[in-house]
Order: structure tokens, then sequence, then C-alpha cells
């Protein structure tokens, strides 16, 4: 048992924040996992007494504690209302770097991190020489949603997914390095892998809003990943060179906000990066809380700024629009009104609310990818909440919010088209 | 050792999936919100039918297996923890509402339901449940009956046992007992209901309870009084119930609580307050408004600045402050301790007082608010349980706020049961042959005495 003595004592720096859980079980209220299971070991206050376990030796069982500690949305939900301010998702991603550093990456897990997510340039190729061959696997299933099935039997079982864009981001917009506007500000501008390779037209989309407001923009070549698949899966060596590659690329001083308009990679950079880039060097730290500082959503940009007016709702009625709040925006960030307000001055448009628009839609990332029936049958919730808000569109901020709602919506049929708030923005501006 | 025959037998009335005997799951159900060392049982099993239910009491009397029901494990003296070589039995798929009755306003439902699920429910007929324990949002009805649980509505409305009309519970044997009726009046048999409300889990498992629901309130009008002197405070209160009003809350803050408070949430308390009196008055809007301007003038009578919340915001803005008592305590140090000793409400004063003296005395940090109306107040202490000679004054203390309670004509628990935390004080309160006649009670009904042993009355 001395190696688990090991992981203990690894695990024992993170004691100061496991003992701040009193096991009130708040979090029991507000965890969409925890609300489909009724499982404890679903649900944080579980979790962490797993941690605990495995800190005072009073739990052998590490693969157990892994397996369970993976089965978490990272919503952050459940830090958003803890009455003791437990920072769970920070205490959850050092956990999984423990146990991943402590049992290991599965060969599976090595490829796809250290062979290719952390090779940024290796990364395109191989999926631009993949995107054309899409055709052949995947049958379209619904062209206003933009996702496809399998032909056959595939490991994307029955999922309607997104088809790789036939021209990445990238390719359209290789870099752009635009001096301020009437604005007088400039953005440095984060893609995302899933805005670059999937949803290319919502970067688009974002750059013509800048144009159109004279915000200079700094969009440097060759991003990286933020490194949130990696830290999800507890995977520190591919984060930190994802990390420093983008280190490389993004120098706070040449811009006054860095942009995104993926909820996750916005989380990722504000919190995760200070949170865990702690090997890095004094300057490189200086400069990641630096760029977190000055990171934002886009439609929190537009408001901050005043470029956008508040309250400037559309006066001709227009189509009824509904809102999915994306955790990473509401409980990392606190940003759930912005968004509603860009599309509130949209033309053409005017918001709707569905019910629960708080609630998780069941992607988490990775998550979906482990545990695909829990994943669904979160956004089938969300699917009927949609369906019944009557609208003709559904708007987000996050690219992987809008992968998982087409995919349900698409499985049904149901005809409702899905966009980033930022696109919906972006057309009504002609 | 586990049995693997014995996990099979489980496994054959439940199915594979509820039935869980990994390391890692257990020790999940190993613990409640007491804070006490926690204790993994040796099976965690989740029935999801009344069928099921019945079946797995019986093969736990059959093989003499202890058994702990857990809903949310929200229990703050230790009643969830099970025994090592026991079953926790998991109320979490019997969750179904099975009927809210408005000609006849009652409501049927598993005892897995959540409690704030519930009210919600029932408001969305036009029909109220009161009782609101701190943990509404994930507490289950099943663990409110069992606890016999209170809440903020505690004076005018009374507490879950004023609202249980009927019960149908498994005994120990796992035979189904049925008792009480759908009716207002029911003097059939004995009052079986009367004894299961508040019996820990140590008589008998629910099945399906039958729940009393009313009018809800027409109108409602919440205020704060602010006063310099504690004595002020509890005069007030003693003056607003002398004058034959309830209010539907009547919360209490003091000092430290109040700085607390403030700091955390900057909800604009008045730092320099010796304590707050938080109150609501609801009902028909006249007598709202007269009882409310009644309730205002008592208060200034005794030396208060009261507030008046004009709107709905206001009116949320003074419970919001009440309701971050506990956050805001929970962060000044690692771990809280929250007792809900109770004395008579003309008692409160006195009590107060020898909080701080026992404060004082174990040097330890104690805020007190809580239910001054029905005199069940919180003294929450803050310290760090990783610390054994803090953790032996917070015990040496905790005795002590019993100790007082008693003396001044109270009770060691208001609402959150004895568990384990407090059973060994009961003698203190209700004397021996009280105890050994609820053990034999106990012995009669449970022979195997398998129904969450040590809890309630200990033995």
């Amino acid at each position: 048992m001395a190696s688990l003595r090991r992981l203990a004592a690894l695990l024992a720096e993170l004691d100061d924040q496991l003992i701040a859980c009193m096991r009130c079980g708040f979090c029991q209220a507000v965890c969409p996992l925890y609300g489909q299971t009724g499982r404890e070991a679903d649900v944080a206050r579980g979790k962490l007494a797993l941690l605990d376990g495995l800190a005072q030796e009073m739990l052998r069982d590490a693969v157990g504690v892994q397996e369970r500690l993976g089965r978490c949305l990272l919503c952050g939900a459940c830090a958003t209302h803890c009455p003791s301010g437990v920072k769970v998702l920070d205490i959850f991603l050092k956990a999984r770097a423990l146990l991943t550093s402590y049992l290991g990456l599965s060969p599976a897990q090595k490829l796809v991190f250290r062979g290719l997510l952390s090779r940024p340039a290796l990364f395109n190729r191989l999926l631009a020489l993949a995107a054309p061959w899409q055709a052949l696997l995947a049958r379209p299933a619904d062209e206003l949603l933009g996702t496809s099935c399998s032909r056959l039997v595939s490991p994307f079982g029955p999922r309607h997914f997104r088809r790789l864009a036939p021209k990445p981001l990238h390719w359209l917009v290789p870099e752009q390095h635009i001096a301020p506007g009437a604005s007088g500000l400039r953005v440095g501008f984060f893609v995302g892998c899933l805005i670059d390779k999937l949803y290319p037209t919502v970067g688009s989309a974002a750059l013509k809003v800048l144009a159109h407001h004279g915000v200079g923009v700094e969009l440097p070549a060759l991003q990286a990943c933020c490194g949130m698949p990696a830290l999800s899966a507890g995977e520190s060596l591919t984060f930190h060179r994802l990390l420093v590659h983008n280190l490389e690329r993004f120098q706070p001083q040449d811009f006054d906000y860095l942009l995104t308009a993926c909820a996750t990679c916005a989380a990722a950079i504000r919190h995760l990066w200070p949170l865990m880039g702690r090997e890095l060097s004094a300057a490189q730290q200086a400069q990641v809380q630096a760029l977190a500082d000055k990171t934002r959503d886009v439609s929190q940009f537009l408001l901050e700024t005043g470029l956008l007016a508040e309250g400037k709702a559309a006066e001709n009625g227009g189509w009824p629009v509904t809102y999915h709040d994306p955790c990473h925006l509401r409980n990392s960030l606190g940003v759930t009104q912005q968004p509603r307000q860009v599309l509130a001055a949209s033309p053409g448009w005017h918001l709707q609310e569905m019910a629960a628009a708080d609630s998780c839609c069941g992607m988490g990332g990775s998550f979906s990818l482990q545990h695909y029936e829990l994943s669904a049958a979160l956004g089938r919730r969300k699917l009927a909440n949609i369906v019944a808000s009557g609208c003709q569109a559904v708007a987000t901020s996050c690219p992987a919010c809008m992968m998982h709602i087409s995919d349900m919506l698409s499985q049904v049929g149901e005809r409702v088209a899905v966009k980033h708030v930022v696109e919906v923005y972006a057309e009504s501006l002609g | 050792m586990r049995d693997p025959a014995l996990i099979k037998k489980f496994i054959d009335i439940l199915g594979a999936d509820s039935v869980f005997d990994q390391e890692s799951d257990l020790l999940t159900y190993s613990y409640d919100a007491a804070g006490l060392p926690g204790q993994a049982p040796w099976l965690a099993v989740r029935p999801r039918s009344l069928e099921q239910l019945g079946q797995t009491i019986k093969l736990c009397h059959l093989e003499g297996l202890p058994l702990t029901v857990r809903g949310a494990g929200t229990n703050l003296s230790g009643g969830a923890i099970p025994r090592p070589d026991g079953v926790v039995l998991l109320t979490s798929a019997l969750k179904r509402i099975i009927e809210i009755n408005q000609a006849d306003m009652y409501a049927v439902v598993e005892p897995g339901v959540v409690t704030a699920q519930f009210f919600a429910a029932a408001m969305a007929q036009g029909l109220f449940y009161p009782p609101d324990p701190g943990s509404q949002a994930v507490s289950t009805l099943g663990g409110n009956v069992a606890e016999n649980s209170g809440g903020l509505r505690g004076l005018k409305y009374g507490v879950t046992r004023d609202y249980v009309m009927g019960l149908s519970f498994f005994d120990s044997q796992g035979e189904l007992v049925h008792t009480g009726a759908r009716t207002v009046k029911c003097v059939t048999g004995y009052n079986l209901a009367g004894l299961m409300v508040g019996s820990e889990g140590t008589l008998g498992v629910f099945g399906r309870i039958i729940l009393k629901l009313i009018p809800p309130p027409a109108a409602a009008r919440a205020m704060v009084a602010m006063y310099e002197r504690m004595q002020d405070a509890s005069e007030s209160v003693a003056a607003i119930i002398a004058a034959r009003i309830l209010p539907a809350t009547l919360e209490f803050m003091d000092n430290f609580t109040i700085r607390t408070v403030e700091d955390y949430s900057q909800a604009g308390l008045p730092r320099e307050a010796a304590a707050l009196l938080l109150i609501e008055v609801d009902g028909h809007p006249a007598q709202v408004e007269e009882e409310a301007a009644r309730v205002q003038e008592i208060c200034r009578r005794h030396g208060a600045k009261v507030q008046v919340a004009q709107d709905a915001a206001q009116r949320d803005k003074i419970w919001e402050a009440r309701r971050a008592a506990i956050p805001a305590l929970a962060r000044l140090k690692p771990s809280i301790w929250l007792e809900d000793a109770t004395v008579p409400r003309s008692q409160i004063p006195a009590m107060i007082l020898s909080l701080t003296e026992i404060a004082a005395q174990h040097q330890l940090t104690i805020g007190t608010f809580g239910h001054a109306g029905d005199g069940n107040l919180h003294p929450t202490i803050v310290y760090d349980k990783r610390d054994p000679d803090q953790r032996q004054r917070v015990a040496a203390a905790v005795e002590a706020i019993f100790e007082r309670a008693l003396a001044l004509g109270g009770t060691l628990s208001g609402e959150h049961g004895l568990g384990l935390t407090k059973v060994r004080f009961l003698a203190n309160e209700v004397g021996p042959a009280t105890i050994a006649w609820s053990r034999r009670l106990k012995a009669a009904l449970d022979p195997k005495g398998i129904l969450n042993p040590g809890k309630a009355i200990g033995g």
C-alpha cells in the first residue's frame, strides 16, 4: 500500500479545500447528473467524500474514485450554490490531474492528447485530410441543423453529429492584425477548436461584428486548444504544452481585451489557466494572469464597452428566439444578461425565454463521449423546453452546447435553428 | 467479507443496477450532514416500488441485517449514518407524488419526494404545505416525517407532525401496516402515525405518506426590527405573542451573526445592532395590514428601529439575509456545529446569556440565530474539526448547552433529532423509565433490532 500512501500524500494538498465541505448536501438540488441518477457518487458531496477517503487512506479503490470523478459535467452549478463556498471545480480538476498522474493515461488518450491535440499544426492537417471523406461514412440528417448520422455502425452511435467544416476558420482567416477603428479598441481573438473546425461561421460572425463596431483585431496564426479537454482528462502534460503554445501567440500588451465566442474557452482562460499553470515561470504566470483579466465573452465585451447600448430592443416584433445559458458562462463567469441583451438588440428577432434556460444541456465536453446516454437524457429535457417555447431558433454562446442541442433536435426531426448569439446579431447587421 | 450469495439475493429482488457493493459507492453512504466521522455500510440498495421495498425489508429481517433508510442524507444528528454490517436503503427511486386532492385537501406521496418540489407541486394546485426545514431544497418528505422536521413557519403553522394524516409503513418483518386516513377526523385504531413521526427510522419504513394541505395565505408582509439591546428583542417577542398575534415567521439574529452575514453578503444590515428580529405576518389582506401595524408598534415601543418591506424585492432581501446566516458562518472556519436545543420562548434571553458565557468559557466562537417565536435557537459553533483540542472544546460546549436548555425547562432537540449525537443525553431530559419503556416498545416491534439501531433512544 506504499503507493496508495503516495497518492494520499498528493491529495493532502487539497485538504484545506476539501475540509470546507460540511456535507450539507445542498448540491443535490442543482446537480443535473444527480437529478438523473439519484446516486450520491454522482453529486459533488459524494465525490468530495471519496477524495477525502483516498486522502485519509480510508479507501483503497483509486480506480473506482477516478471513474466516479469522471462522471461529472463540470458545469459548476454545485459551486455556484454551495453554502460554504467550496471551490468544487478547482478541486475536481486538480484531483483528476493527480489521479491521472498516479494511474496513467489509456493508450487511446495518450494518442489523442499527446499525439494530436498538443500538436496544433499536425492536428489541423489531419482533420483537413479527413473532412472530404466524411460523406462516405456519414449521411446528412438535417440540413437546417447541419447534422449527420452514421451510414454504418460507428463509434458515434446514435448521435447526429456536426460535420467538420469544409473550410475551417484558419483557412478562411489564417491570421488578422487590424488596427483599432472608430471604437479605439483592439481585441485579441481566441478562436477555439470547435469554432475553428466545426462552426467557422461563428468565428466569421464575431469578426464581422467587431469590424462593424470599429474594433481592431489581433488574431494570431496557428492557435492551440484552450486545454479544457486535457484538464478534464487530468492530462497535465498536454495542458501545459497547449498553454505554452498559446502564450507564445497572445501578448496581453497587444490588445485591450481577449475575446472568445466559446463559453468553455472563456472559462478556461479566465479561471483555469491561472489555476493550473502553476509550473510556469514567474513571467509566464504574470502573462497568464494578464490574459485572464482581459478575457471576455463577445457579448460581455459588447455591453461592458458600451458598443451596444443596453435595452435597445427591436421594435418590429420579429421572430422569437430563445436563449440557452451555457454552464461555463453562467456558473463560471456569471454572464447571463449580456447575451440576452445582444439578442434583444438584434432587429428581426425578439427574445422569448424557455423554461429552465439555465439548466445544463448535458454536453459536458468529453462527458458526452464517455456517458452518452446520461448526456442525451439531459439533452432531451433541454429539447422539450426548447420545443415548448415555440421559437424558430435557439441561440446560445457555446459551440459545444450548439453541437449537443443540434444532436437532440435532429434526432427527433424538430425544425428549430441552432445559432450562436453573435451569429444572430451579425445577421441582423445585414 | 462480502458474501456473494447474500448479495445475489438482493440483486434478485432489485436488479443489479440498484444494488451497490463497491467500496467507492458505499463510502458515499457513510455520512450525513451532522459532521460526525462516517461509517460505510455493508451494502446499499435502491428499491423502485412498494413491492421491492417490502421484499428488501423481509430479506434484511430474515438475514438479521441492520437497516438504515436514507433520503437526501441531510440529517443533522447522525441519524442516517449506517452500521458497518448494515444495509442502507435509498429512497431516491421512490419519488412519485401519487395524488394531490384539491377537493379534500390532502396529498399522497412516496417517501423520496423532495420537500421543496412537493411544496411547489401543491402550490401549483393552489394548496399550501407549510413545513419548511432549512434543507427543504433537497430534503425528502420521508426524512421530514421520520425526524418530525420543523422550519421557519413552526410558530404559526406547526411542524411536520401537524401535517401527517396517515401512513403506510413496513414493520421490521416487512409487513405493510396502515394508519390514519384521508379524512380530517379518524379515530380508527391506535394513532400509529403519531408514534412513527419523529421515530428516526427505528420503528418502521415508510411506503406512502398522506399529508394535509391547507389554503395558502392571500397576503404577507415582512419587516426587520433592529435593537440596541438583546433584552428588548426578546421582550418584543413575548409582547407580540401576548398581543395574540402569531407571525408566520419570527426569526432572531445575534450581533455576531449580523456582522458575519453583513461581511458575507453586504445586505445592508446594521453591524452595530445587538439583535435583529425578522418578522413576517400573513393571512387575509386586512388582517395582515392590521397585524403588521401592531407588530411595528410593539417593536418600536421596545426601542427598535423597524423597516417594512415595501415590495416583493425588499421582502426577498430580508429573507435572503436570514438564509445567509449558515453560509456566512460556515465560511469563517472549516467546520460548523449546528445545535438546536430549544427553550420556552420566555427563556430566550436567559439562553442567549448562557450561550455567551459558554462561548467564553470554552474559548469558542458561537453565532446564534433561529426561530425566536418558538424558542428554537440555532447556536452555531465555528471551528476546525481537524484539531482534536477544538473538537473536545466543542463537545464540552455542546454538553453545557444541553444542560442549560434543560435547566430552563427546554428540550435537547427542537427539530434535528437525537440521532447519534444527542442520544446519550436523553436520560437527562426524560429519565430512565421513559427510556426503558421506549426500548421495550422497540424490542416488541423490532425483535431483531434491525431498524436503524442505536438512534433516537440508543440501545
